[in-house]
């Protein structure tokens, strides 16, 4: 079933760069989608607009709609706070924010209105565990998030945004900044998470796409070029231009 | 030949370095100078009587307590106006107001404000405190004075702070689903804290330590009394200490001395302290 329906989806900067040119597709529930293709392709902005996090950038003119759950979030009156609840963000470099890792997790609940310890106490073990931090950092969950390594970090970030329990959650290309043995750890954890959870994803690497997806789609300068199941997209492409992007003879 | 050469390149920088270090040094020692100065022509005017006594015989004896209370008076006076808004403006300026025409125009306004001569507020405030408003000669008037001088240094220290926050951090506490001013209120404040507090205390140690913005507007030559309410007019201790330079004759060096002691005393506590607060907030600081 697809969680996400994006319909002719097409966005402009306000410096007139058209990133997004009239892109439909369709989010299958409970899989990894992973979005790939060469710097500027958009795959970002679209991220972006699925958390309406293109919101805090100056957009000239966006049309279509993206319907999640049957519903366009794209529409004025969607209640963000709520979708950006529902649809959590890890971002490509780890940022921890100036708090405890506790806090780091418990931010977002309590911003919710969450204030009973035991459920914020569930909340962390929780999350740790599904994005395997819990046995690192158990017994200091009260030091400086930043004290962390670079990859604990990404993982914090990761379970920070599952700590929210979302439906959706968008990862732009977490292991860009990771050494091959925490990339390992990010990509088992989504394996992991995809079954319970819809999984957006932008690659570092064709590799990582072929790792990870069940589903992929090939983003050129806007377009979406070619969309399908991940192993037939990387086995054999049907578009001219993403077996050249597949094969490496560009981007 | 080429072992010359870096002989002679090390010698030149060795020379430089002497040479801003001999600047440094000549920057300093003025201000060493001065303090010692006046430690030590004012140093044995400072006794219990003298800090908490009344100035009597024409102010040629007796302590500047009133002075002192003025003073602080003042300073909490202009904190009480200056910091709320001054922080509220920068909040506005860094946070919300688009970066367009109307902006820059605010911004240059208040850089061009900061450098106003500060006689010039003194006579602002006469004209709209003291007369317009009838606020009268008062601690009320001159300490809205002394906040209208102290605004830009408050807005455009605690601006420059909010924006030393990495925008990434609004970016994450955003996408957790919190709302500006959440993020605003629990991540952006406490993180420029340090510089905000910084820019407030040398904004207001630049009012305490000023004459002309109180001249017209509060600052009573001589008031034998402690203030009974902010409608009442009060000593100071800038004022005097030029009254007590300038206006009275006979005057004993070292009661001018102390007094300027007591200043300068009252003003380097502030700076220590926002220099204290700097620097451990950067110790702490994770980014
Ligand atoms: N905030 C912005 N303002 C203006 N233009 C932008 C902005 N963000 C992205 N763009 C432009 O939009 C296009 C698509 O950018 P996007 O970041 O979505 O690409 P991407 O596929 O994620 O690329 P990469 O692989 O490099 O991350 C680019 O041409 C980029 O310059
Ligand atoms: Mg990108």
């Amino acid at each position: 079933m697809d969680k996400i329906i994006i319909e002719h989806l097409s966005l402009q900067y306000s410096d007139g760069t058209e990133s997004l040119r009239d892109v439909s597709l369709g989010i299958r529930e409970k899989a990894v989608t992973v979005l790939f293709g060469p710097a500027g392709g958009g795959k970002s902005t679209l991220l972006r607009c699925l958390n309406r996090l293109n919101d805090l950038t100056e957009v000239k003119t966006s049309a279509g709609r993206i319907l999640i759950d049957g519903e366009n979030i794209l529409d004025p009156k969607t209640d963000v706070i709520a979708l950006r609840r529902k649809v959590g963000m890890v971002f490509a470099r780890p940022v921890v924010l100036p708090l405890s890792i506790r806090g780091n997790l418990t931010y977002g609940l309590e911003l919710a209105g969450e204030k009973r310890k035991s459920k914020l106490d569930e909340a962390v073990e929780r999350s740790l565990k599904l994005a395997a931090l819990w046995d690192e950092v158990k017994e200091r969950l009260d030091d400086p998030a930043i004290a962390l390594s670079g990859g604990q970090q990404q993982r914090l970030c990761l379970a920070r945004s599952l700590a929210l329990q979302p439906e959706i959650i968008l990862l732009d290309e977490p292991t860009s900044g990771l050494d091959p043995i925490s990339t390992g750890k990010v990509e088992a954890a989504l394996q992991e998470l995809k079954k319970e959870y819809t999984i957006v994803l932008v690659p570092h690497s064709v590799q990582q796409a072929g790792r990870t997806a069940d589903y992929a789609a090939f983003f050129l300068q806007g377009e979406l070029v070619e969309y399908g199941e991940g192993k037939a997209m990387f086995t054999s492409p049907k578009e001219k231009r993403t077996e050249d992007y597949v094969t490496g003879r560009f981007g | 030949m080429k072992r010359l050469f870096t002989l002679n390149r090390h010698l030149t920088e060795r020379l430089g370095f002497s040479l801003i270090t001999l600047m440094a040094v000549l920057t300093v020692v003025p201000i060493i100078g001065t303090v010692i100065y006046i430690l030590a022509q004012g140093g044995h005017a400072i006794s219990w009587e003298f800090l908490s006594g009344f100035p009597h015989d024409g102010m040629r004896a007796g302590g500047i307590l009133p002075a002192i209370i003025g003073t602080f008076y003042l300073t909490i006076g202009t904190a009480i106006f200056s910091v709320p808004l001054g922080i509220a403006a920068a909040i506005y300026l860094s946070e919300y107001a688009a970066d367009n025409r109307w902006t820059r125009l605010i911004r240059i306004s208040i850089i061009n404000l900061a450098g106003i001569p500060s006689v010039v507020y003194g006579l602002f405030g006469l004209g709209l405190f003291v007369l317009f408003l009838r606020f009268g000669t008062s601690i009320l008037a001159a300490s809205l004075t002394l906040s209208i001088m102290t605004l830009p240094v408050i807005i455009s220290t605690s601006e420059e702070a909010l924006r030393a926050v990495p925008q990434s951090f609004r970016t994450v506490s955003i996408s957790l689903g919190a709302t500006r001013w959440q993020t605003i209120r629990r991540i952006v404040l406490k993180e420029a804290l340090p510089g905000i507090l910084t820019g407030v205390i040398l904004g207001l140690e630049r009012a305490a330590g000023e004459t002309a913005p109180i001249l017209f507007t509060g600052a009573a030559f001589f008031l034998p009394r402690l203030p009974h309410s902010p409608l009442d007019a009060t000593m100071a201790l800038p004022y005097h200490l030029f009254v007590i330079s300038t206006q009275v004759p006979n005057m004993p060096i070292q009661i001018q001395y102390g007094t300027a002691l007591v200043l300068l005393v009252f003003v380097l506590t502030m700076n220590v302290i926002a220099t204290v607060i700097r620097s451990r907030a950067r110790a702490r600081r994770q980014w």
